[in-house]
């Protein structure tokens, strides 16, 4: 055997690749069983709780992470921030892909999955909320699938095509940004139906603002954290410009992180003032909520601050992954904790093991595109037969 | 300590008294914050 072939045999057989792999597998055992078994072979799920961690976590927090795209965008295109250009492709790809994957989670609480477009072409609830925000996600998965394609057609070579849509992309930033308004806020909106189920200290009439709010939040601290992820794992497929304005983006996008927090902290602390809900803040759900608006809000936006003025990069990216965790604390509390809390605890919904390998299984598979995204196509890195044209 | 309202009018007038104060507490505070965050700005 020939060196070459053993580095190739080798090269397959990596760490991450093994896990990989096993997850896959697990994964798609686990599928077979939900499709051909039906929710109850595989959830928890229940009259009284429909919505599990497929919702709570694979949508919710799937939705509000994979923010970063109209985030940076935004940013870029609209507000002229363009020290941080080199920011905008990974953030569309993991809006992109986190997007993909909503919607493919969404299958598996749904069921049936070719009859996802029944609300489009057979029978249209536009009364619902629910319709609104499948049509946004809709509507932004294709408007994200745009955005991204200049970068596939580069790797491909479609030159023609690919300098079409990139003169689309003030149009599909604005477009995005719109249609992120309106289902970010629409999946806060959904919760406003059940005033009833959900704890007085995190109802509340502004939800719809609270979920747009955050999502800001969890767009900006996923581009720190997917920054620092990919300046660890493809600092070789970095070039010279995405290495010299990772550290604005980190910095800037901190300090606008640290500003949205501070807004955030002082409309959810009216939100307990114009519901005269201060009295809940003694039990037990009040301690929970405090932990998460002092331990997931105010302790991030109090450290970012302190990265920015001190420049301290390091303390920043380690923000970013409390951040995000807040977000993920938040979306939990909103769609499962706080959610039927009046319930006996026999009542309440614990995820089945194999509800969570799903998510886990849904969450490789985004790595696993990523990874051969960023690999082969010019995202962290300018095309070279292209620098001129972005 | 938790009152009584016997009407919605006492009920507002006494949440929303209690945010107006907090947001003129809120503003002085955001713009105090904004100071912290940008005074060793370089631009």
């Amino acid at each position: 055997m020939s060196e070459n072939d053993s580095a190739a045999e080798k090269s397959w057989l990596t760490l991450f690749n093994v896990v990989a792999g096993i997850i896959v597998i697990i994964g798609l055992i686990i599928t077979v069983l939900r499709f051909t078994g039906g929710l109850a072979t595989v959830t928890n799920l229940s009259d009284y709780n429909p919505w599990g961690i497929w919702i709570g976590f694979d949508l919710l927090v799937g939705v509000a992470l994979a923010a970063g795209g109209y985030v940076t965008s935004a940013a870029v295109y609209i507000f002229g921030m363009k020290r941080y250009h080199s920011a905008v492709r990974p953030a569309i790809l993991t809006g992109f892909l986190g997007y993909a994957l909503v919607v493919l989670a969404l299958h598996y609480d749904v069921g049936r999955p070719w009859r996802l477009p029944y609300p489009f072409i057979v029978q249209q609830g536009t009364t619902s909320v629910l319709f609104e925000v499948a049509a946004c996600v809709a509507l932004y998965l294709t408007v994200l699938f745009i955005e991204f394609s200049p970068a596939a057609m580069e790797w491909l070579g479609i030159r023609k095509a690919r300098n079409i849509v990139v003169k689309l992309t003030l149009v599909l930033t604005i477009f995005g940004v719109v249609l992120s308004t309106l289902h970010q806020s629409s999946l806060g909106a959904l919760f406003l139906i059940a005033p009833s189920k959900l704890h007085p200290l995190w109802y509340s009439p502004f939800l719809p603002v609270y979920f747009f709010v955050t999502s800001i939040i969890a767009g900006l601290s996923m581009v720190i954290f997917e920054s620092t992820l990919s300046s660890r794992f493809f600092k070789n497929k970095m070039d010279e410009v995405h290495l010299k304005e990772k550290n604005d983006v980190t910095l800037g996008f901190g300090k606008a992180a640290s500003f949205v927090l501070a807004g955030y902290f002082i409309i959810k602390v009216f939100g307990i003032s114009a519901g005269n809900n201060w009295h809940y803040l003694g039990t037990g759900y009040g301690a929970w909520y405090l932990l998460e608006l002092l331990g997931f809000v105010a302790l991030p936006c109090f450290l970012y601050a302190i990265g920015v003025r001190d420049k301290n990069l390091s303390l920043i990216k380690w923000t970013s992954v409390l951040a995000v965790l807040g977000i993920i604390v938040n979306r939990f509390n909103v769609c499962l904790i706080a959610f039927n809390w009046h319930l006996p605890s026999s009542k309440r919904y614990l995820p089945h093991w194999l509800e969570i390998g799903i998510s886990i299984f849904i969450v490789t598979l985004g790595i696993i595109a990523f990874r051969f995204i960023v690999t082969r196509m010019p995202i962290l890195y300018n095309h070279p037969n292209y620098e001129d044209t972005h | 300590m938790e009152g009584i309202y016997y009407t919605l009018h006492d009920f507002l007038l006494h949440a929303e008294s209690i945010t107006y104060l907090l947001i003129v507490l809120a503003l002085i505070g955001i713009t105090a914050f904004w100071w912290f965050l940008a005074e060793n700005d370089d631009d």
